[in-house]
């Protein structure tokens, strides 16, 4: 059934690929254009703070198809990949921290504000390293990637499936969230990292830096997704949805289930890490308030609404989403919550395949 | 007085009860003439009035003494009467008159009253008396609470009083109390055999001002007292670390069964239906905001408020349970992690309602009178009420529910439906009707622990959110669709918890409960009480 959205299975780059791809690189290219070409007060100009917001929600997007990548082609909902996101951030935001040097209030050449501030006199040893780009890049990936790879190989050894999973996704984020919290960790307690300078060098206010990050949120998600087209039109792909439809007859005929379980699931992670990342320079501020379960459940219905195994559907979902949010939060805030949850229920009862299988059945319809 | 004196002026018996109205009003003569005394503003007169009001034994030289010591007593000038404070604001003092209790006045200036001076002395002099006086207390904790309060150190007078009580009394506990403040006496001033066979007895007391004392003389270089001291400290402190864990225990048996109450409604419904229910923790939410909002509308009884609460609070959510069956759930049979999010949604827009009713600030809801205060067994272990019933309310609902689900028609469709839910519609089961009921049940049950909760915390509209990790933890560990299993996981939990408290802080306790829990899962996916049978591989 789902397979009848993708118009090919083999191609990694099918006609929706290919669209994806091209609108996405207009898109990008346009608001590059309209932000450095026009004057403020066009009616063309673009103002940086809104490249920013959509640099945002290119993160987002990123993470979404980390999310579908799991959920649609192989069928584990997972309530907790915020916490990979936030992991990944976390590590930017280090690297980030590690570059203010003496510039912060304190003034203290090694040691961040909030180390000064709960008078710790040295660097802990998990901060050592974060001052090189290349280390913290690496982190980026290794963190995420290695915190879903242990949790992955103890649950999917022992064959933890469906609600189950979901749910110790679900406190695996939350116990993060909790231990991120307390100040005794070392991350900045609930105020978490922020009051960045630069990055690289580059003075992270700067148009032209803010403009590269979104080009290059743009590029991520480009290559995000054609990553996940390669996987899902592979071999493992397939064997991820045989997975998916029927996870004892695909074991039975004697494929080893949770090593190719494994190896997704750690990607995605790793990929969600990378989002995070991204994210973090852009909005200027990582805190513990990323491992709620309550952002990693929301991510999902990004995916839900977009429609899931489709990849696009998640990019789609997310940015709509988010887009609403940022308009009624502003405009109104006691809404947002009712539309929310409104959304979750009217997706899942009259969207079972999203947006991407409305358009679907119209296609089929025509 | 006097008629009654004529009355009985014939008999013997007559005679004695003259007699006995003659000291009668011999005490009340003394007791008169200390009142008199104290009106006058020369310590030396006040003096012999305290005098006269204690040896003239009358029932109110008590209450009139103890006003006197805390400096309420106050002498009224115009009038030349005594007058006691009853309250004190910033326009004045409200005082009542002690000749005529029923008459008050609001005194504003400051000179139309003064107060009756005392020293050290008299001072000295009443609180013995009124330690005396409670020492000989018929009531039993009045008793004890006045020895407790000499514990510190007791003047020779209570002490004398105290080695006379010692002979008659006959309740266990304050005899013990007496020997204790007695011993402390001789840990001060008897010789060294005297203070070794004190300490014998100090060694089976708990209270801490025991342990001071002990504390002080093992700190001496006084042998063999100091010895003798500390040893008896150490089977002190041992036995207060028997207490201090079975406290702990206590308290996690109370956490335990908050998350029990929590999460035993999710049981059912999980159990039942295959289906996570996410807004289980708004369901609570709202049983806890029912109990507010009777105490809102009771507010003269907000001890019947709780009890009425409970059957309010159980229909409330349980309607709500059901609406969400009928108007979501039954749409997405068969998709379990479908139905995770479609009732996720719906916990979002109940606890956005809430916010738009009740505003996003916390309740507060009143612990009625008879679950506060506590049950203290020695005096460094107490039982707080309201933690005691927690654990009661808990066992009950419990029971009950094993009951309906063991004992009742439904219950038989419940556990048919849950085993295998074909052939139970085969055999006549309407399985949507236990369906929507089952989910009532469990809503329901889940108001209800709202109302317990609402004696604990704040009610707030995150007051679910921070229950329903906890809930799927209980559920999870305790394997899903067992009511023994809630029981015995969400108690262990709730323990465990508190054990884990003192070493490392509630945070930390908690993140390794969830580790240990994620872990568990590893080992063994389907819980501590798994499933047996077919319907575990379904």
């Amino acid at each position: 059934m789902i397979s009848s959205i993708q118009t090919d299975n083999n191609v990694v780059f099918d006609k929706a690929t290919k669209i994806f791809l091209g609108v996405l690189a207009a898109l990008t290219f346009l608001v590059i254009i309209c932000n450095t070409m026009f004057e403020a007060g066009s009616a063309l100009y673009i103002p940086t703070y809104t490249v920013t917001l959509l640099g945002k929600y290119l993160t987002f997007a990123l993470l979404a198809v980390a999310v579908d990548l799991i959920w649609g082609y192989l069928g584990i909902l997972s309530l907790g990949h915020g916490a990979f996101f936030a992991l990944g951030g976390y590590a930017m935001g280090m690297y980030l921290m590690r570059q203010i040097g003496d510039r912060g209030v304190y003034g203290d050449p090694v040691l961040p504000d909030f180390m000064v501030f709960l008078n710790w006199s040295e660097l802990p040893w998990f901060w050592h390293g974060f001052d090189q780009f290349w280390f913290a890049a690496l982190m980026v990936v290794v963190a995420p990637g290695v915190l879903a790879f242990v949790f992955g190989w103890l649950a999917f050894r022992s064959r933890v499936t469906g609600v189950y999973l979901s749910i110790i996704t679900q406190a695996l984020t939350f116990a993060l969230m909790l231990a991120f919290y307390r100040n005794e960790m070392g991350f900045g307690g609930n105020n978490g990292l922020t009051d960045f300078k630069d990055i690289l060098g580059f003075d992270l206010q700067s148009d032209v830096t803010r403009l590269t990050l979104f080009g290059l949120s743009a590029l991520a998600l480009a290559c995000g997704y054609i990553a996940c087209r390669f996987i899902v039109t592979s071999k493992l792909g397939r064997l991820a949805m045989a997975i998916r439809d029927a996870e004892s007859r695909t074991r039975f005929i004697g494929y080893k289930v949770e090593n190719f379980k494994l190896w997704i699931w750690t990607f995605s992670a790793a990929l969600a890490g990378i989002a995070g990342a991204l994210y973090v320079p852009q909005v200027g501020i990582i805190n513990p308030n990323e491992f709620s379960p309550l952002n990693s459940i929301e991510l999902v219905v990004w995916v839900a609404l977009g429609g899931r195994a489709t990849l696009y559907g998640a990019v789609v979902g997310a940015i709509f989403v988010n887009y609403a949010k940022t308009y009624f939060t502003g405009v109104l805030p006691e809404v947002w919550l009712f539309a929310l949850g409104g959304l979750f229920v009217v997706t899942t009862i009259f969207l079972p395949k999203g947006v991407a299988g409305l358009m679907a059945r119209k296609e089929a319809a025509a | 007085m006097a008629s009654l004196r004529n009355c009985l002026g014939r008999s013997f018996v007559a005679l004695i009860l003259l007699f006995m109205s003659h000291a009668l009003s011999a005490s009340q003569q003394s007791y008169d003439d200390g009142v008199e005394a104290l009106t006058s503003a020369k310590l030396k007169k006040v003096a012999v009035g305290v005098q006269l009001l204690i040896d003239s034994k009358h029932a109110d030289s008590q209450s009139i003494l103890s006003a006197l010591l805390d400096g309420k007593l106050f002498r009224h000038k115009k009038e030349k009467t005594l007058v006691q404070v009853i309250d004190e604001t910033d326009e004045g003092k409200t005082v009542v008159f002690l000749s005529d209790p029923s008459r008050t006045e609001l005194i504003t200036k400051k000179r139309a009253i003064k107060r009756v001076p005392l020293n050290n002395n008299l001072r000295r002099d009443i609180r013995g008396f009124l330690a005396a006086q409670n020492i000989q207390n018929e009531d039993s904790s009045v008793r004890s609470a006045a020895i407790q309060s000499l514990l510190k150190g007791a003047d020779e007078n209570s002490l004398r009083v105290m080695q006379e009580q010692r002979k008659v009394e006959q309740d266990k506990d304050v005899l013990f109390l007496l020997d204790t403040a007695i011993a402390l006496d001789t840990l001060e001033k008897g010789n060294t055999e005297q203070k070794l066979q004190a300490i014998t007895v100090l060694e089976e007391s708990l209270e801490p001002d025991v342990r001071n004392a002990l504390q002080v003389y093992a700190d001496k270089n006084e042998d063999p007292v100091s010895a003798a001291a500390s040893k008896a400290l150490d089977k002190i402190a041992e036995k207060a670390d028997f207490y201090s864990v079975l406290e702990t225990i206590f308290f996690g048996l109370s956490l335990g069964s908050v998350l029990v109450l929590a999460a035993i409604g999710l049981a059912i419904t999980f159990g039942v239906m295959g289906c996570i229910n996410m807004a289980h923790g708004e369901l609570i939410m709202i049983g806890a905001y029912t109990t507010y909002v009777i105490q809102l509308l009771m507010p003269n009884s907000i001890g019947a408020s709780i009890i009425v609460a409970i059957p309010a609070a159980f229909v409330v959510s349980g309607l709500v349970g059901i609406a969400i069956e009928r108007g979501v759930i039954q749409f997405l049979k068969g998709r379990p992690l479908e139905t995770l999010l479609a009732t996720f949604g719906i916990s979002l827009v109940l606890q956005q309602a809430v916010r738009t009713i009740f505003s996003p600030l916390n309740r507060s809801v009143e612990t009625p009178e008879w679950m506060s205060g506590s049950i203290d067994i020695n005096p460094i272990f107490s039982i707080t009420l309201n933690r005691l019933y927690i654990i009661l309310f808990c066992l009950a609902v419990f029971a009950l529910l094993f009951f309906i689900l063991k004992k009742t028609v439904l219950g038989l469709q419940v556990r048919a439906v849950s085993q295998n839910r074909d052939m139970a519609r085969a055999m006549g089961v309407r399985s949507e009707w236990v369906d929507a009921l089952t989910f009532g049940l469990g809503s329901g049950v889940a108001g209800v622990a709202g109302v317990a909760l609402s004696q604990l915390t704040n009610v707030g509209p995150n007051l679910g959110q921070s229950y329903i990790i906890d809930s799927f933890m209980v559920v999870v560990f305790g394997g899903v669709g067992n009511l023994w299993g809630t029981l015995v996981a969400g108690m262990s939990l709730g323990v465990a918890n508190k054990l884990l408290e003192p070493m490392s802080g509630a945070v930390l306790a908690k993140i390794l409960v969830l580790i240990f829990i994620i872990l568990f899962i590893q080992k063994k996916p389907r819980g501590l009480f798994p499933q047996k049978g077919r319907a575990a591989e379904a």
